[in-house]
């Protein structure tokens, strides 16, 4: 058999990626690029369409229309075998009835390569579990199932490692290890990994790019901090960590700066911050993350006559509940560096920031966009 | 101290109350089960194996002479029909197989919401008896049926020759009959497979017959052992179907021990024989056991 791995490389790129089940398309017109080399994760809720993307760059799944190309190879009807691909399965799925050592030397035996000994020692080393190798995968914890499959996968040196929700069977502990052991391990071999994962928390840590899918579309790609900083949408910025987004009347606009009225207070808004689609609509939502508030500093931007109805400490910050005058209920994170510490409940208070952390999207989207996520979905 | 010493009377109090062995209790039904209808009998049987006719030299009538020549005898006078036995049940076996493992994994794997209907169906021929079943396989091989039929106008057979009472027959017979026995351990078996790990296998560069081979077959291995066992256990003490579709040469040792119980009341030779075949399947069991390796899969 021709080494596949060997003879593609490049970029992966997805062009008008759709498929459609029965009568819904699980996957929309999608197009992207990921650079080969890179740490790329696609993250979105549950049934978003992430996964069915997976399986189809897999082979797994076969596109309804679209191509799939690395390089300049299409690969978009290869047979999953054919593919220079390898996958990190959910639960591992690993082979049972075979050594851990066998797991891994799997794909090059396929491949009809005669000597694996050294080849699997040397990535078994690299996942620290050398000494595991004549065992069964029934006899290793979650976390080093987790590692061969990484190894079983790695070993083949593909153009692509896919990983399907791969932490996810792991408690909270080991998953934040093995975040980082999974970073470490991808600058070490150098492949493009693409990632797949629910988990805001875990893709923000790991990728150097994320894509963030909603219904079968990307709602918005960037870096981690270009998502959480500058949402462009109100998924985006609900399902990224919290986000406070009040709805507002454009009054004024000198060029640099939006003046936007809220309830009204007087809030200005930088105009490259302004991601409202249509720049003549006068009513926008107006968005701040709840850590770059502050009650006590008074800072440009400040809305007054908020009461505080709930304080809950969690060690490095306090996150205090404001209902403001109009009814709705702001979050705001303080550092708890003493500053905030006399704050009561019940207590009335002005909240402000810097006019440069806020963002303006669209005013007609629904506000709770990506909020409503419930965990047992996922 | 005190609290120490009541803390430590209440705990061997507590495990005094929980000892009093309910599963032991729970385990008396069936060991006592066994004991009446399987132990019992088992030494009766091995006791009349030894014995010899009364000096009175009355029909069914037998002394305790601890005679192990009855043995002899005994396989001495039915080592064709032993033979044929082993031989006829490996044969019904294997097609057994070869017929239940696709059945199996199409069950298994591709039925979708056919899955509990299909399972049903191979159960399904228990509803009716064993012996209407065999007889069935008389009309179906028998001169006017379809089989014949279709094999003469294709001049595979030829006018003269037909498939009932032969060896063929009694083969197929055997094979239908134990069937389910094959189909539903390599079901339950090959339902049991991760179909991520024959994912998985596809992702490294196993084509479909490869990770058959390398995939799919070995996890269901338990499968296969479990269903040829079942199948070719009974198979080999069957005397039904070589009864109803055999002939006089294609007697199996199940002929022999029926005649000799019932027919000649030969009862040492029949017990003799029992033995025998308990003792030849045991050893081929074992063999087969280890060399499966069945205790290696999961």
């Amino acid at each position: 058999m021709v080494d596949v791995a060997a003879s593609t490389k490049g970029d992966l790129k997805l062009s008008n990626l759709t498929k459609a089940f029965a009568d819904f398309k699980a996957v929309d017109d999608l197009s992207l690029v990921i650079p080969e080399g890179s740490f790329f994760a696609l993250l979105g809720p549950s049934g978003c369409g992430k996964t069915t993307t997976l399986r189809m760059i897999a082979g797994l799944e076969e596109p309804t229309s679209g191509k799939i190309a690395i390089g300049n190879t299409d690969i978009t009807y290869a047979k999953p075998y054919s593919r220079p691909v390898n996958t990190v399965f959910q639960n591992y799925a690993l082979f049972p009835h075979l050594t851990i050592f066998e797991n891994v030397a799997f794909g090059l035996r396929r491949r009809g390569i005669k000597d694996v000994t050294e080849a699997v020692t040397k990535v078994l080393a690299l996942v620290e579990l050398g000494h595991l190798a004549q065992r069964k995968p029934v006899q290793l914890s979650g976390g080093q199932q987790q590692r061969i499959a990484v190894a079983r996968a790695i070993v083949n040196r593909p153009a692509l490692l896919l990983l399907d929700e791969p932490l996810g069977a792991l408690d909270l502990k080991l998953r934040r290890q093995m975040q980082i052991e999974l970073k470490w391990i991808q600058t070490e071999v150098g492949l493009t990994f693409v990632h797949v994962t629910h988990d805001q928390e875990e893709a923000m840590t790991m990728a150097d790019t994320i894509a963030v899918m909603n219904e079968g579309r990307i709602e918005q790609m960037g870096t981690p901090v270009e998502l959480y900083e500058s949402p462009r949408t109100v998924f985006v910025a609900n399902f990224l960590g919290q986000s406070n987004l009040v709805k507002g009347t454009v009054v004024g606009n000198d060029g640099s700066d939006l003046q936007v009225s809220v309830h009204g207070n007087k809030i200005s808004v930088p105009a490259s911050r302004n991601f409202a689609k249509d720049n003549s609509e006068k009513s926008v939502l107006i968005g701040i993350r709840p850590e770059k508030i502050s009650i006590e500093h008074a800072e440009p931007n400040s809305l007054g006559g908020g009461v505080i109805t709930d304080i809950s400490f969690v060690g490095v910050s306090t996150q205090f509940q404001i209902q403001m005058p109009w009814g709705q209920e702001l979050s705001v994170f303080e550092q708890n560096d003493g500053g905030a510490s006399h704050l009561q409940k019940g207590d009335t208070v002005t909240l402000s920031w810097k006019p440069s952390f806020t963002f303006a999207l669209d005013g007609t989207s629904d506000v709770d966009a990506g909020t409503s996520v419930n965990p047992d979905e996922l | 101290m005190a609290f120490v010493a009541t803390a430590a009377k209440k705990s061997s109090i507590v495990r005094g109350i929980k000892r009093p062995s309910t599963p032991y209790l729970l385990l008396l039904p069936g060991l006592a089960w066994l004991a009446f209808f399987f132990i019992y009998p088992l030494i009766n049987l091995a006791s009349t194996s030894t014995q010899t006719p009364t000096d009175s030299g009355e029909i069914g009538s037998y002394v305790q002479t601890f005679r192990f020549a009855n043995y002899i005898d005994a396989i001495s006078g039915a080592r064709d029909q032993f033979a044929r036995s082993i031989v006829y049940a490996l044969i019904a076996t294997l097609l057994a197989l070869a017929i239940s493992y696709p059945l199996a994994y199409a069950i298994a794997f591709k039925s979708g919401k056919w899955k509990n209907l299909l399972l049903v169906l191979v159960v399904a021929p228990f509803f009716t008896s064993f012996l209407l079943r065999t007889i069935a396989w008389k009309q179906i091989l028998g001169n006017e049926g379809p089989v014949v039929t279709v094999l003469r106008w294709l001049h595979i057979l030829s006018p003269q020759t037909g498939l009932t009472a032969s060896a063929f027959a009694v083969v197929t017979g055997m094979t239908y009959n134990f069937l389910p026995f094959m189909t539903l351990p390599l079901y339950a078996s090959l339902e049991r497979i991760d179909p991520r790990t024959l994912e998985a296998a596809g992702d490294l560069y196993a084509n479909a017959i490869t990770t058959f081979r390398k995939v799919t077959f070995p996890l269901s291995l338990p499968g296969v052992v479990a269903g040829t066992l079942l199948t070719f256990i009974p198979a080999a003490g069957d005397y039904i179907n070589a009864t109803l579709l055999g002939n006089p040469k294609t007697k199996m040792i199940g002929n022999v021990i029926e005649s000799r119980f019932f027919e000649i009341v030969d009862y040492p030779t029949a017990a003799a024989l029992s033995f025998l075949l308990m003792a030849a399947i045991l050893i081929l069991v074992m063999v087969y056991v280890r060399r499966a390796g069945t205790d290696e899969l999961v």
